[in-house]
């Protein structure tokens, strides 16, 4: 892990400005140090050896604490908005390139974690502004002024301080790197721990069914025992690289305060310098001290950023900018020996797959479960690239169309409608906005959903609408656009008999082209004609 | 919200009591001696500048070299104490839960997304760790080192003792509730938004097929980025209370400096005192300052630990019979106008009378939220009707214990939870003395055999978390024969089809039916028309 990684400085503007910022504080705060230190060291020794008056060194050093706190209030305001507005960029670019990466990309675990980074994940990244990074820079310019002061005053102990001081970054690397196995283990043992009781509580109503319920409290205490045992035999070499920090920094502070003491009593030093350097010792050690106390805390927002990189990094697959594809109401649609396989399995999903679908004829698709049926209509939206194969429209591949404009000739109607929270009519109108309150009716009415009213609420995920109702949403959603060719995918599912015939009826009027995943044999017996896709290997599903 | 003594659950054993306070000594002593090396080491140089004998100071130049190498020291045993507690009562609280949730589960967590709600509970449980590490041990380390501090300080100089004590007392409760009076009122000021955009941005991913296939991208792009630049300004709104509490920490320690300055310089003491005084609350500055830190993080661990604790008030679903009768012979099931419903909420069943008898096959139907796996859970014996009763052959399920119930009565859901194990451990569950054979036979009834006997490591195949390594279909096969060898005389199955298609569904009801033979199923599924025509069944709707 890079303590400042350049990609966040490149992406989100908001954080150069927010480095820039921090710099600018943070020389003002280390000014500010010494100028206290200075100033106690002076009244003190006037005290000592004059019996000087204070009132106006006790003013002055009022001023500077103030000036402190005011630094570090701006420091925390400061890193605060920052945070927002890096999140906030972070954000809309990571979805705005995940949705280029498209469905296929986002399937399965991905799309979950990807909602967890946006929407609880980057808020880590507030402790790895509001503190790390302050202190990042802190550490780069605080003992550097510091020690070049105490330099003017008593070099022996500005030299003490600058030899011990690289020590500390050099042993906890050192230490950091002999620890990283111990630590790797420490965190494996940890995920398993909590993984087994992840596990087991989820699981619980399953033990219960089998009778098994009752023992899991002391398999619990167990595990927990045995993990906590071999836990701590790591944590005592992974804690070694703090006790040699603190032991650096606290040790070279005693040796400091002792050399300038015997340096003042054969009188080689004066009183006033002694106090300096000794206010001032501590000082050049803390920044670094408190980098290496954040950087754990922060390590969650690093990981956050990362993953986000991670998704922006991915390249998109590459596609042309011809928008003039020719118009599928009048032209063949062809797939040659498409071959397509999804990212991590080794049997192709599709393997040489050759379909010719002519204007306004009704396809059906047929074959067993997992024989590939929903990504021949993937290969069409584009959701998937071939691994080999091509997809041709009037002499022209279809990846040399920019994509956007490839979709306008296609409409869908996925085996899960995906519906959006808002009114029906706003799901309606999701590919065609512009859409009149008639036009939806009649979409509607075609899906065999006419008793919905336009503007009743769908829900969360539809949630409010029966599954027949959400797929008969989906279904008048593709029937609004003016796509020439519609892509169902079993599209009458939850449907009966009689709505199904209506539909199906409804479909060939419009007279539009259909490619749809049948099972039922109405609607097989429905369509002009039907191609078994397969055959391959049957896969117990 | 609960109070913290309210939590009876994370109150850690007496054992371990004692290796909290050597964390605590411990920690004390570190800090402690941040605060001897900065006052000797302010004694000893004020003292030389007189340039006495170096006799004099042999003791205050060893005192220094030792309070520098024991910061360290005890540090590092307060890190390892403080931890081995921590994870010791990590572990007893893990435990407690887990019983708890054995009397709970399943009938006792109202909500429909159970799954989710176990698996935030196992992240809230942990906020524990933090509660000790990171809150209670560093503010009670503060407070006593800076308790001591002011003691010290009063010994020299009482009125500089009782300034510094205002100091102290400032940062330990003043600084903490502005910071989390900061904190909450940011949460609170963001929340809304915050919500928003989680909410967009799940559905956003969720759809995104049709967002892309209907080329709505950029306008919903637009949508999520107004609702995000809402939660950004609402978040920069809030931003100005955020480290007031760490300013006003800056200001105790400087003042109480000050203090000393000004009260020390009329006093009559000695100059090494009068440094003393001026320069010893500077250490204080490391000693309290992760008060702020752990004020903020107390917010989070108590609303996690709040969720925790609201789950194991919830009451107890079923009450046990106090003398269960003996388990009857016959195992036909009969319900008798059975009433069910969760908390103060209507009854989600009312007027219910069906009868099972032995061997016979019932689907019941109806659209979701009609009461289907409210029956399920009142059929296992999960949850106890407000009316009525389920008799198994004559004999009410009430006078009956749980774990007798379900010794005959055995369910299938639409997620079967399937350990991460291997194949064989997920199907020992049912009946731990099994033989492989049987383990075979029972594979091969649910249809799964061949694809099992196919894997290269066979029955001992890891099957990933939650079956992650097995399609849909297959995992619900696994559960069925784990079912299948449990050798429950009623299967109630309850939407085993609802994570599979249409197909997938079909074929392994049929499978169902056909392995189940002279059991007595209950089949509870809103597509009843997936059930195989030629399974001669009784069709309930409920409603």
């Amino acid at each position: 892990m890079k303590p400042l990684d350049p990609r966040l400085l490149r992406r989100a503007r908001a954080a150069r400005t927010f480095l820039a910022a921090s710099v600018l504080i943070g020389i003002a705060s280390g000014a500010l140090i010494i100028v206290q230190a200075m100033l106690l060291a002076k009244v003190i020794a006037g005290v000592v050896l004059q019996g000087a008056d204070v009132t106006s060194a006790a003013w002055a050093l009022a001023a500077v604490v103030a000036g402190r706190a005011v630094l570090l209030w701006c420091q925390e305001v400061v890193a605060q908005r920052s945070a927002a507005a890096v999140k906030s960029t972070l954000r809309r670019q990571t979805l705005e390139h995940a949705l280029k990466l498209g469905p296929v990309w986002l399937s399965g675990e991905r799309s979950s974690s990807l909602t967890t980074l946006l929407t609880k994940g980057l808020d880590d990244l507030d402790p790895y502004f509001a503190r790390y990074l302050p202190q990042l820079v802190l550490a780069a310019t605080v003992p550097a002024g510091v020690i070049g002061w105490m330099a003017t005053g008593d070099l022996i102990a500005a030299g003490t301080v600058v030899i011990t001081l690289p020590l500390i970054p050099i042993f906890m690397a050192l230490i950091g790197w002999a620890t990283q196995a111990h630590s790797r283990r420490r965190q494996r043992a940890l995920d398993r721990l909590a993984h087994h009781f992840t596990d087991v509580v989820t699981g619980l109503p399953t033990l219960k069914l089998f009778g098994r319920a009752r023992a899991q409290e002391a398999a619990v205490r167990r595990v927990t025992d045995r993990h906590r045992v071999a836990s701590m035999s790591s944590l005592r070499v992974a804690f070694l690289s703090s006790l040699a920090l603190e032991l650096l920094a606290s040790i070279s502070v005693a040796l400091v305060a002792v050399g300038v003491g015997l340096r003042l009593i054969e009188g080689h030093l004066g009183l006033e310098t002694a106090l300096m350097v000794l206010i001032l010792a501590p000082e050049a050690y803390l920044p670094l001290r408190q980098v290496g106390l954040h950087f754990h805390a922060s390590a969650d927002g690093v990981a956050a950023s990362e993953e986000a990189f991670r998704v922006l990094e991915t390249p998109l697959p590459e596609r042309g900018d011809r928008t003039d594809v020719p118009d599928l109401r009048t032209t063949n649609l062809q797939l040659y020996d498409v071959t397509v396989r999804y990212p991590g399995r080794d049997e192709p999903a599709l393997d040489g797959f050759d379909l010719e679908v002519r204007p306004g004829e009704v396809l059906a698709l047929t074959g067993p479960s997992g024989a590939g049926k929903s990504t021949v209509l993937a290969v069409l939206l584009g959701f998937i690239a071939p691994e080999r194969g091509v997809v041709v429209a009037g002499g022209s591949a279809a990846d040399e169309f920019e994509p956007s404009a490839w979709r306008r000739q296609f409409a869908w109607v996925p085996q899960r409608a995906g519906l959006r929270s808002g009114s029906v009519a706003d799901n309606v109108r999701l590919g065609q906005p512009e859409a009149s309150d008639d036009a939806v009716r009649l979409a509607l009415l075609a899906a065999g959903s006419s008793e919905l009213e336009l503007d009743k609420a769908v829900g969360e995920h539809g949630q409010l609408l029966s599954g027949g109702q959400q797929r008969r949403v989906a279904l008048a959603r593709a029937l609004v656009t003016d796509a020439p060719v519609l892509l169902l995918d079993e599209p009458t599912a939850g449907l009966d008999t009689d709505t199904e015939a209506a539909v199906i009826a409804g479909l060939r009027a419009t007279g539009r082209t259909v490619l749809m995943v049948a099972h039922r044999p109405a609607l097989i017996t429905a369509a002009d004609r039907s191609v078994v896709v397969g055959p391959r290997e049957l896969v117990l599903a | 919200m609960s109070s913290w003594a309210a939590m009876r659950f994370i109150q850690p054993e007496r054992k371990v009591w004692w290796r909290l306070a050597l964390a605590l000594a411990a920690g004390v002593a570190a800090a402690g001696s941040a605060v001897g090396l900065l006052a000797t080491s302010a004694w000893l140089i004020t003292t030389a500048a007189a340039q006495p004998p170096v006799l004099i100071l042999l003791v205050p130049i060893v005192a220094v070299r030792a309070f520098g190498v024991a910061r360290g020291v005890f540090r590092y045993v307060e890190r390892l104490a403080g931890h081995d507690a921590a994870y010791r009562v990590l572990g007893e609280t893990r435990a407690r839960i887990t019983a708890r949730l054995e009397q709970l589960a399943p009938g006792g967590l109202s909500g429909r997304r159970q799954g989710d709600l176990l698996a935030r509970l196992v992240l809230d449980v942990d906020a524990v760790l933090d509660l000790w590490l990171r809150v209670l041990l560093p503010v009670a380390v503060a407070a006593v080192t800076g308790t001591a501090t002011v003691a010290l300080i009063a010994l020299l100089l009482p009125t500089a003792g009782a300034a510094v004590a205002v100091a102290v007392l400032v940062a330990c409760t003043v600084v903490p509730w502005l910071t989390a009076w900061s904190a909450r009122r940011a949460e609170r000021s963001v929340a809304g938004a915050r919500g928003e955009v989680a909410a967009a941005a799940t559905e956003t991913l969720l759809t995104a097929g049709e967002v892309i296939a209907f080329n709505a991208t950029d306008r919903v792009l637009d949508a999520f980025s107004a609702r995000d630049a809402r939660l950004a300004a609402a978040e920069r709104r809030s931003a100005w209370s955020a480290g007031l509490g760490g300013a006003l920490l800056v200001v105790c320690v400087g003042g109480a400096s000050i203090a000393g300055l000004v009260l020390g310089s009329t006093a009559s003491i000695t100059g090494a005192v009068f440094a003393v005084l001026v320069l010893t609350p500077l250490a204080l500055a490391d000693v309290l300052g992760g008060v702020p830190a752990a004020a903020q993080l107390a917010i989070r661990v108590r609303s996690s630990l709040g969720r925790v604790q609201e789950l194991v008030d919830s009451p107890e679903p079923v009450a046990e019979p106090r003398k269960p009768v003996a388990l009857p012979q016959g195992r036909g099931l009969q319900v008798r106008q059975l009433r069910v419903g969760y908390g103060a909420d209507s009854d989600v069943l009312s007027e219910l009378s069906l009868d099972m008898p032995a061997g016979s096959r019932v689907v019941i139907t109806g659209p979701s939220g009609a009461g289907k796996s409210t029956l399920a859970a009142v059929l296992l014996r999960f949850l106890e009707p407000r009316a009525g009763q389920v008799l198994l052959d004559g004999v009410d399920l009430a006078s009956l214990e749980g774990d007798q119930v379900r010794s005959v009565v055995g369910l299938l859901t639409q997620e079967s939870h399937v350990f991460d194990t291997t194949i064989r451990e997920n199907l020992l569950l049912a009946d731990p003395g099994v033989s492989d054979l049987r383990i075979w036979r029972a594979l091969y009834l649910a249809r799964l055999g061949a694809f099992v006997e196919g894997l290269a490591d066979g029955l001992d195949t890891l099957v990933g978390e939650h079956g992650a390594r097995l399609s849909g279909g297959q995992r619900q096969r696994l559960a069925f024969a784990r079912l299948l060898l449990a050798q429950r005389d009623v299967l109630v199955l309850d939407e085993p089809t609802e994570h599979l298609d249409e197909e997938t569904g079909r074929a392994l009801l049929a499978d169902l039916f056909a392995a189940a033979g002279e059991r007595t199923v209950v089949l509870l599924t809103h597509r009843p028309e997936l059930v195989p025509d030629h399974v001669a069944r009784q069709e309930v709707l409920l409603r």
